[in-house]
């Protein structure tokens, strides 16, 4: 037998299927060598299309007009829905962070709709997500941290026992830590493994596949894509209202 | 004693295979999930949007379980940990 029969390599480079991150360029950091890869490109053309989508809705508020036209309609419509739904999660607390929130569910949704248009989605990389993840991790700490007093921080820490046994904490604190963990996984390997769908079936069936993935496409980018976005937010929002006192 | 690398990758396609089996758990889960889902519809058609948002949160989080699996699978198949 071939020595390199059994490499998976084999398959995958002769049938064409392509569902890795790929390095563009390379530059050397602190004598570290690091890749600009397809993710960083695909990351800014994401950005750049928030970036002109911003300025736009910016000059169209600031020349708004009593019955809004379609653009300003369009802009209305996002931003009341995003309102709408932050508020109906966080109710008092929604005002400090309906900005991130919303700027997160914009991010989010446009990365994972971006293999609709033959990116790479940038959230199937880890790199991004655990990113994200980490943000709503300091986010829900930093809140808790000035809202609560330390002690009543070790009382519930050390939760189900009293706060003189502290036997529990350990095990509070693997689960405070899997927080970011598993909000980044659960993105990371959705949309990861709607990408390697859709590479397996454009690769392996060739020809075959031709208009019917678009079915797909819409179950894989837009459906499990929005269901996503959706669950990041809301999970987001719950951690950081559950970080505030109850009351 | 030395093994092939072949052999190893086989037996870590074998592993992946078997990793990806948790995706059993989610989904009966998730099918509970809709199912009761369903019946509170039944019972109050007002709260149905409410009740759709509840379900796909919950049905998103029992989700992440099978996703390790699947994850665990990728690992096994593409980074190829244990091969030398």
């Amino acid at each position: 037998m071939e020595a390199g029969f059994l490499q998976f390599g084999f398959l995958l480079s002769d049938a064409g299927i392509d569902f890795m991150v790929h390095g563009v360029f390379q530059y050397s950091l602190f004598g570290q060598k690091v890749w600009i890869t397809t993710t960083h490109v695909c990351l800014f053309i994401v950005m750049l299309i928030i970036c002109i989508f911003c300025l736009c809705a910016n000059r169209a508020i600031k020349h708004a007009t009593e019955v809004p036209g379609a653009f300003q309609n369009v802009v209305e419509l996002v931003v009341e829905m995003l309102d709408k739904m932050i508020a109906g999660v966080m109710g008092k607390r929604a005002k400090p962070f309906a900005n991130y929130i919303g700027i997160l569910f914009i991010f989010i949704l446009l990365s994972n709709i971006s293999g609709l248009f033959g990116l790479r989605p940038p959230t199937a990389d880890y790199g991004t997500t655990l990113a994200l993840g980490l943000i709503t991790f300091t986010l829900i700490h930093v809140t808790q941290f000035r809202n609560n007093s330390l002690k009543s921080i070790w009382v519930d820490m050390c939760s189900p026992l009293p706060p003189w046994l502290p036997i529990w904490f350990p095990i509070n604190l693997i689960s405070e830590i899997a927080v970011p963990i598993s909000l980044s996984l659960r993105l990371f390997a959705n949309v990861l493994s709607g990408t390697i769908m859709m590479a397996l079936i454009y690769g392996l069936l060739g020809i075959i596949a031709t208009a019917w993935p678009a079915a797909l496409h819409v179950y894989f980018d837009l459906f499990s894509g929005a269901i996503q976005t959706y669950v990041f937010c809301m999970l987001t929002m719950t951690y950081i209202t559950n970080a505030y006192p109850s009351d | 004693m030395e093994f092939n690398s072949n052999f190893i990758l086989g037996c870590s396609a074998i592993g992946a295979g078997l990793a990806v089996i948790a995706g059993i758990g989610p989904g009966v889960g998730q099918g509970i999930a809709a199912g009761h889902a369903a019946a509170a519809v039944g019972r109050n058609p007002g709260a149905k949007s409410d009740v759709t948002s509840t379900m796909l949160l919950g049905q998103a989080v029992a989700e992440t379980t099978g996703l390790y699996g699947l994850l665990v699978a990728m690992l096994l198949l593409f980074v190829k940990p244990l091969v030398p």
